[in-house]
């Protein structure tokens, strides 16, 4: 890694359309890709290994991973991830993490090969339809089959993934659009006409979210990702401090402010803290900003904040009265609407309505998390190792984490200290996720500590980028949080099925023995004593490193809202 | 919610995959979509989509955010048969002999304001213009003499409110 050169944004005489799409790959500033080749996407590849000097490619092992890598390149550092593939089934491994992109707005540019465009529609050697494919999980795709349209075509890739609402974009390119030869110029694009990826914010709404929050006597903020891609951070603790409302974050939310503030209440949602899920359900004004009330967060729609006013600052018109109906959206993005609305917000401090927040914690302290935190049973539970990987980081190491029990366990106990630090997949819920993201993440963020931590079902659907991640010698620390199950569905079927534990529990390989495999040192703990040891050693470490905890086989996972049921259905056992 | 008849119309750039992108949102969403007509619109360069469906008020204001959502879409509107002029085309191919024959067709022709587009040995082809039910009724009434092929298009529609996409594309350019 480190400072790529850089090339002008022109070429003198024709070059190939391969080499058009590094060189324009090179002038968007994406300087690190992750892909894999094949036959279609060949010439691009022979153009990587010209400019290795500028662009930096790293080879992973499925291309699955290569989209999830950039997926967790674009979170930690706010640029578009890339991610390159060959025809057929590259282009199609690409499609969970590309969806993956898709539900949870992160900005991509994911370049396909294609056979030669004489043979499209020949049922040839690797022709598979990726534009059809990919088509509703993309924010926007386009099928190039003309040299001269690479650079403004990848111009507007990239300007179409970052802009607005962020997304993944497809662009797939012909074979023989790469061979042949054409005149270069890049002009990064700034407009499209039938595109507005932001709206126009109205002054009306702005004074009539005012006036909502200024009369308020029990508000509450609901924030999402939106506060993080829109980078609004500063305009969002603002707001919350001069406004003094209790404020809660979605899964995909965390870390916009710390963990520690003391405004901070808590997550929301299925495995959300006990305060901010009841007290949706009694709040008079809920201010959702950033986020777009999605089932996990909401539970049963007929019953969820029925009795507050809602105020929703949002980019995506769509999102509007899409689940929930509002009284008030604030259109634009926060950073800009935030801003706008500060000077209108009264100072307050709500201290009878905040108590209520710190008395439902009690009960949710005594109840759940000091239990999970600190056991007194022999077993291990999966709180307390992300509690002593909290001790090591200090709050700064970024938390990438895969899907299910422990993802639940990690986002609601990891402790943050600054934004862009929890990585997880939250709309598409991808088992599989953190591994390769995980590797993103710390290429993204060379400088932090990358955490990822996983269950062993999780782990072992994107295991082969393990090789990726001894190759590239990125320092990422593997956490797998072992139970030998596939831990949530088995707490589902305990719960909701009569503990019919149908194909969820696991015979899994020595993790150890395959880390080595790969040369990466690991280490398996069983006892409190040795975890503790052991993450310390990890945290320490300036290589990557796997440890697998042994925890607990059958703890659950709670707080709980049942699915379907009603915020104020949560269940604390 | 009650269900009622909705033209969806929209304004976009004449792209390949726009329409699979436009159709794809109807098809996550469970929706049948009755009729879809695709053409020029008043404006150079910009296509018009007319899409009928039955669906609930509630349901087809948020296809309707989904459809301007695509980065193509320059804008959507949904509107009730009240607002909106439609029409649909049908055509009729019926056997030559039938026409000299049986006089009866002749005045079902005559009565239905259908225009004969072409007349050759083996057969006629006969065109209309109008609301659904009368393209239905004239079918009814030429089904017993052998319809040999029938065909309807697809609703269009324009609305009796303007539509405003000149002055979009302008606002844009500024």
């Amino acid at each position: 890694m480190g400072a790529k050169k850089s090339l002008p944004k022109k070429a003198s005489g024709h070059i190939t359309g391969a080499e058009a799409v590094v060189r324009s790959l090179i002038a968007e500033g994406a300087d690190l890709i992750y892909g894999y080749p094949g036959g279609a996407i060949m010439p691009v590849y022979d153009e990587l290994y010209k400019f290795q000097d500028h662009i930096e490619h790293v080879l992973v092992r499925h291309e699955q991973g290569a989209a999830h890598a950039a997926q967790g390149f674009a979170r930690v550092s706010g640029k578009v991830g890339v991610c390159m593939a060959t025809s057929g089934p590259g282009a199609t491994n690409l499609v969970t993490g590309i969806a993956d992109a898709m539900i949870d707005s992160t900005p991509l540019v994911c370049i396909t090969g294609q056979v030669p465009s004489h043979l499209l529609g020949s049922d040839a050697f690797q022709e598979t339809d990726i534009i059809g494919i990919s088509t509703p999980v993309t924010k926007w795709s386009y099928q190039v089959t003309k040299v001269e349209e690479i650079p403004e075509i990848l111009a507007k890739a990239f300007y179409i993934a970052r802009s607005g609402r962020p997304g993944p974009v497809l662009v797939d390119i012909t074979k023989d659009a790469q061979f042949a030869k054409s005149e270069f110029s890049y002009t990064k694009c700034t407009k499209i006409r039938s595109y507005k990826p932001i709206p126009e914010t109205s002054d009306d709404d702005l004074s009539q979210a005012s006036k909502l929050i200024n009369a308020a006597k029990k508000p509450m903020i609901v924030w999402g990702q939106g506060v993080i891609l829109g980078e609004a951070e500063d305009e969002f603790r603002a707001f919350v401090e001069k406004s003094g409302v209790p404020a809660a974050w979605t899964i995909l939310g965390v870390s916009a402010i710390e963990t520690a503030h003391p405004l901070n209440v808590g997550m929301v949602g299925m495995h959300g803290n006990y305060a901010p899920n009841l007290l949706t359900n009694e709040c008079d004004l809920l201010i959702a900003i950033g986020m777009r009330f999605d089932d996990r967060v909401t539970g049963d729609l007929a019953s969820y904040a029925k009795q507050a006013k809602i105020i929703h600052f949002e980019i995506d018109p769509a999102e509007v009265n899409k689940n929930v109906n509002v009284d008030v959206a604030v259109m634009g993005n926060v950073k800009h609407t935030l801003a706008a609305i500060l000077p209108h917000v009264e100072k307050k401090i709500y201290t009878d309505w905040l108590d209520r927040f710190h008395k439902l914690d009690t009960i949710e302290h005594d109840k759940v998390i000091d239990a999970e935190l600190n056991p007194t049973k022999s077993g291990l539970t999966m709180g307390e190792v992300i509690k002593t990987i909290n001790a090591n980081s200090q709050g700064d190491a970024v938390v990438v984490t895969d899907v299910g029990q422990h993802q639940m366990i990690a986002c609601r106990y990891a402790e943050f200290r600054q934004s862009k630090s929890n990585i997880t997949s939250g709309g598409l819920g991808t088992m599989g996720f953190a591994l390769p993201a995980a590797l993103g993440a710390k290429m993204g963020a060379p400088d932090r500590e990358v955490v990822a931590v996983i269950g062993d079902g999780g782990f072992q659907m994107n295991i082969q980028e393990l090789g990726t991640i001894f190759q590239t010698q990125a320092a990422v620390k593997i956490v797998i949080l072992n139970n030998d199950f596939l831990g949530m569905v088995r707490q589902w079927q305990q719960l909701f099925f009569d503990k019919r534990y149908a194909s969820t529990e696991m015979v899994n390989p020595d993790f150890v023995k395959i880390a080595e495999g790969y040369f990466i040192e690991s280490k398996r703990v069983t006892t409190r004593d040795d975890m503790t040891a052991a993450v310390a050693e990890m945290m320490k470490s300036d290589k990557p490193y796997l440890l697998e905890v042994c925890v607990e086989k059958e703890n659950n996972v709670f707080p709980m809202i049942p699915s379907g049921a009603s915020v104020s259905d949560i269940r604390l056992e | 919610m009650e269900k009622k008849t909705y033209t969806i119309s929209i304004y976009a750039e004449n792209n390949v995959g726009l329409l699979s992108r436009v159709s794809a949102i109807f098809l996550k969403r469970h929706i049948n979509i009755d009729s879809l007509n695709t053409s020029l619109s008043e404006i150079e360069d910009i296509f018009r989509f007319v899409i009928v469906v039955q669906t609930s008020k509630d349901q087809v204001i948020k296809i309707v955010k989904q459809i301007e959502k695509q980065i193509e879409v320059i804008k959507a509107f949904y509107h009730t048969d009240e607002e909106t002029i439609f029409q649909e085309s049908a055509l009729y191919k019926v056997k030559s002999n039938s026409l000299f024959e049986q006089r009866q067709i002749q005045n079902v022709i005559k009565k239905s304001h259908a225009n004969i587009v072409t007349v050759n040995p083996d057969f006629f082809v006969i065109e209309k213009t109008g609301f659904r039910e009368e393209t239905e009724q004239l079918y009814n009434e030429l089904a017993p003499y052998g319809l040999l092929q029938f065909v309807r298009s697809g609703r269009i529609s324009v609305t009796k409110s303007p539509m405003q996409i000149t002055h979009i594309l302008k606002e844009f350019s500024k």
